[in-house]
């Protein structure tokens, strides 16, 4: 189908485009590779759309001390072709080849996928094992969110609705951090039936995506996996709160991420992206 | 320019006034927001090439270059066009690896009902033109993972990943 007809809106600042969430109802385009299926099945029907393309300096990748800064509207392929990316968050060096296809990943934005926090997205799971913070902005000040509390549940994040997802700071990794990453699809490219992101070193973070209805810290398997124990690990993901979907119900979803948790261990490494 | 009754419910809509470029030759117009760059494309340009299909940037039959990237023209709206240049699968004939990949995806029997093709092609060409000259042999898995986004419904994959792979054979060979 067609989108539903919408006031097209294209600030080319932030401050601009923070004044026109400021009066409601308006939703936010960045790479627009889910709002716009989404607007095309008439699933959303915003009144007014923000479109951020035209904004210099929602993109890009800077190195900041001892993290990362993460511009909302950096697309996949930019994160995909960054040396530091690979040499500071391997982890997302890892996830990429498997978040889409090709010409979605030339849109797709890093903001976008955060913004939106569909349950099956790597990026939220990615940024959760990573310890990252999102930063927000509005009219009335800025404000940074733990990625831990971020994702709140189905397409639901702490971001408020004249806020902006502006930035993602990732910390670099402590020497030594060991960090795997693993998902099942039934297409490479496609949606994850299950998946995992895990970082072993001075903290011990597992983040599941796919199997929920949001990303989800796995803090029995941290525990585990801090002293080694894949199978200790496994065994404690019992507790997790698995939501079915159409192509899993809860039994084969705590299978899956058993599955993914050993595999993505088995093929996790130091050191920079060698997925 | 100025298909009336294409508009249809959103008579109402703001225009928005664009210029483009298609395939080398500029093209201005105005256009509702809500307008998908494809649909401008085949149906304000005239360029009936470009193939729509899913409408939800799953298939790949809508892939085309905008600014030098490949992307779902579907999943695009025609006024963030503006001031971009865009080539389809008509231009890609003229383009750098356009008249190879014409020739082997004729001699592997790379199209059958050729409605993915102009997809395949615009994913095929992003994938060559990233295929270094010192390559040694075409990478199978690569090119299926750089097509996996285009779904070919007569799932003639085979003769597709055979089409792509002669001519990164030939690239690194040196040959074009």
């Amino acid at each position: 189908m067609k989108a539903p007809d919408f006031r097209y809106e294209r600030p080319t600042d932030v401050e601009a485009a923070l004044a026109l969430l400021a009066d409601g109802d308006a939703a936010v385009l960045a790479g627009g590779q889910s709002l716009m299926p989404m607007m095309n099945f008439r699933l959303a029907r915003p009144q007014v759309l923000v479109d951020l393309n035209r904004i210099d300096g929602l993109a890009g990748i800077a190195e900041d001390g001892e993290a990362l800064r993460i511009g909302a509207m950096t697309r996949y392929a930019d994160l995909a072709g960054s040396d530091l990316i690979a040499t500071y968050a391997p982890l997302i060096a890892r996830a990429l080849p498997h978040i889409a296809h090709p010409a979605i990943r030339n849109r797709g934005t890093i903001g976008g996928s955060v913004a939106l926090a569909d349950p099956a997205a790597e990026m939220p799971a990615l940024l959760m094992a990573m310890g990252a913070q999102i930063a927000l902005r509005s009219t009335s000040g800025m404000r940074e969110v733990a990625a831990d509390d971020f994702f709140l549940g189905l397409y639901e994040t702490a971001r408020a609705e004249d806020e902006l997802v502006t930035e993602i700071i990732v910390p670099k990794p402590a020497p030594g951090t060991r960090h795997g990453f693993y998902e099942l699809a039934r297409r490479h490219g496609d949606y994850a039936m299950a998946g995992v992101a895990l970082a072993v070193g001075e903290a011990v973070r597992v983040a599941f995506f796919a199997v929920s209805d949001h990303a989800l810290r796995a803090p029995e398997a941290e525990a585990a996996l801090a002293s080694g124990d894949i199978d200790a690990a496994a065994a404690g993901l019992e507790g997790l709160d698995f939501h079915a979907d159409p192509n899993a119900d809860v039994a084969t979803k705590k299978h899956l991420a058993g599955v993914v948790l050993r595999r993505a261990w088995a093929g996790s490494s130091t050191g920079g992206n060698t997925a | 320019m100025g298909r009336v009754e294409y508009w249809g419910e959103h008579g109402m809509s703001d225009l928005h006034k664009i210029s483009v470029t298609i395939n080398g030759e500029a093209i201005r117009a105005s256009v509702p927001a809500r307008l998908n760059l494809v649909d401008f494309i085949r149906t304000e340009a005239g360029l009936t090439g470009s193939h729509v299909g899913c409408e939800h940037g799953v298939c790949g039959a809508c892939t085309i270059e905008v600014d030098g990237a490949m992307v779902r023209g579907c999943l695009m709206l025609a006024v963030q066009a503006d001031g971009a240049t865009v080539t389809t699968v008509e231009g890609f004939a003229d383009s750098d690896f356009g008249p190879a990949l014409q020739e082997a995806f004729q001699n592997n029997h790379a199209l059958q009902c050729g409605y993915c093709t102009p997809g395949m092609l615009a994913s095929a060409l992003e994938y060559l033109r990233g295929v270094r000259s010192s390559a040694t042999g075409p990478d199978r898995a690569a090119i299926r993972d750089h097509i996996s986004g285009n779904y070919c419904r007569c799932t003639g994959y085979q003769s597709i990943v055979n089409a792509i792979a002669e001519v990164a054979t030939s690239k690194a060979e040196g040959k074009s």
